[in-house]
């Protein structure tokens, strides 16, 4: 059971807010109210596109944070005592793309930013596919029993 | 004659020497824009541009309404039927213009300008203002930032267009337009190749700039066609240069300066455009877009920078992870699991 060498309330924020943020991804999509999904309770805020937008940044903002964290630790202290799994690659290489397709995003929306419509259209859809394909992996490596990203060397 | 008929997207961006007046393309234009004065045409390398309309000059003649509707009749949708029996019934409703094509006293998927008028007593005199409507080509337009597939951009020269072979028809960009001015036709699209049923509803359709046209140099068909020489385009600080010098020199007002951040579309009135906007026929700002045909009557309210928040927010997520670097460098969760408990098996 003790896979994860690394903390484990890395682990569990690392997995809520990709839940979350992988939820009011797919929440820019108008499907909310089409599927009484903003008529349950607590859930009204989800029929308004800007809301569901700001979220996402913040909940961005959050993930960056752990990512934040993670990264300076690996660096500093885990490098030496730890591997990454092929699972634990192939998830980094998605998030990394998920990462640097959003902050494009963020960089488009900015006033005084525009950019070339076919690569906002390439943005979009690397943010789109990374996204599902993340949720493929996790699921693929909970069913392989291999979650973790690391484990000890 | 008043016709222009064009081909499909060019490549062409290098038709923008053939200026208007003499030979070449002028020979095409119809009498009315040749005989009046120069308008510029802009070119690629101009940038952002912009559009002015002075509606002290709009006679509300509906020349423009007639002129963009023949222009871009290529464009136009031409759904099969019967439409897809959308889920949930209750909710997603096909929206049909296909059978209403000559409506032209609103925005629809078949109509992208209309004249709106406001009669309006400022100072003691009497006005009657005529405002052709249409999109608004927002600087940092929301129904292209906020577009899920990609499908609504807003391109360098500053023309906010929706791509027709990759929209689903969802309608998210009438809603976040603070003019709602997108408009939709079930039955074409995308969506029928997906799942018609369960997700989109067709394609939003709206003023795409006469984008084919500028690409070869020739002039939008409405500033084209316009007896009045209402409206003028350029290069964005050229543009509004001249509707402060216009709005100066009338006494006047500008509205699309400072409505929502700022768009490439300035009009420039004798009346305040409260007053206009009091008078309009309208969809009023931040009602929600409800049943039915949606709205397609544009308010002249004021807007405010409607991603202003996300701006804000774009700081956060810069300064997330140097923070969170900072926290691991401080030995923020850097404690590994003991060894002992470590047993992989
Ligand atoms: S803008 Fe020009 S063409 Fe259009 S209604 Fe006004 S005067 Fe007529
Ligand atoms: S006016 Fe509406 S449709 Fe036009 S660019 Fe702005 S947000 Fe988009
Ligand atoms: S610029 Fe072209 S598409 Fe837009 S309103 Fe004028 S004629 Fe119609």
């Amino acid at each position: 059971m003790k896979a994860r060498p690394y903390p484990r309330w890395i682990s569990r924020l690392f997995i809520l807010l990709a839940g979350v943020l992988a939820v009011t991804g797919f929440m820019q999509m108008p499907i909310t109210k089409r599927y009484y999904l903003s008529d349950l309770p607590g859930m009204a805020w989800s029929a308004n596109f800007y809301t569901v937008h700001r979220v996402h940044y913040v909940l961005a903002a959050l993930f960056l944070l752990l990512l934040g964290i993670v990264a300076a630790n690996w660096f500093r202290a885990w490098r030496g005592k730890l591997a990454l799994t092929g699972f634990g690659w192939a998830r980094i290489a998605v998030v990394a793309a998920l990462v640097v397709s959003g902050g494009f995003r963020v960089y488009r929306n900015l006033p005084g930013v525009t950019l070339d419509p076919s690569l906002v259209l390439a943005i979009d859809w690397v943010h789109l596919i990374a996204a599902v394909l993340l949720g493929v992996l996790a699921l693929a490596a909970l069913i392989a029993r291999r979650s973790a990203y690391a484990v000890r060397r | 004659m008043g016709k222009t008929k064009n081909r499909d997207g060019g490549v062409s961006r290098r038709g923008f020497l053939k200026a208007m007046g003499v030979g070449g393309a002028g020979m095409l234009l119809p009498a009315a824009a040749a005989r009046a004065g120069e308008p510029r045409v802009p070119r690629p390398s101009d940038g952002e541009l912009a559009t002015l309309l002075d509606l002290s000059k709009c006679i509300g003649c509906g020349a423009c309404v007639e002129a963009c509707r023949e222009s871009n009749a290529h464009k136009f949708p031409e759904p099969e039927k019967p439409f897809p029996d959308l889920v949930p019934s209750s909710r997603a409703k096909n929206e049909d213009w296909s059978d209403k094509r000559d409506v032209d006293d609103r925005l629809t998927p078949y109509n992208w300008l209309y004249i709106q008028n406001a009669e309006v007593e400022y100072e003691g005199e009497s006005y009657d203002i005529n405002i052709p409507r249409r999109c608004m080509h927002c600087q940092n337009p929301p129904c292209a930032n906020m577009c899920p597939f990609g499908a609504a951009g807003k391109q360098t020269n500053g023309i906010t267009r929706i791509h027709d072979d990759i929209c689903m028809g969802g309608a998210k960009c009438r809603t976040v337009c603070p003019w709602n001015i997108p408009q939709r036709q079930s039955g074409v699209g995308l969506y029928k190749d997906l799942m018609p049923r369960f997700a989109g509803n067709g394609v939003m359709y709206k003023c795409d700039r006469c984008y084919q046209k500028l690409e070869k140099g020739e002039l939008p068909a409405c500033i084209e066609v316009c007896p009045e020489n209402v409206q003028t385009i350029g290069p964005r600080h050229e543009i509004v240069a001249e509707a402060k010098r216009l709005a100066k020199e009338m006494n006047g007002f500008i509205y699309g300066l400072e409505e929502n951040g700022g768009t490439n579309t300035l009009y420039v009135s004798p009346v305040p455009f409260d007053e206009i906007n009091k008078v309009i026929d309208k969809h009023p700002l931040n009602k929600p877009v409800g049943k039915g045909l949606g709205p397609g009557k544009p308010h002249m309210g004021p807007v405010k920078d409607v991603m202003a928040d996300e701006t804000n927010l774009a700081t956060a997520t810069l300064l997330a992870p140097v923070a969170g670097i900072a926290a691991g460098i401080l030995g923020l969760g850097a404690r590994l699991a003991d060894k002992e408990d470590d047993d992989e098996s």
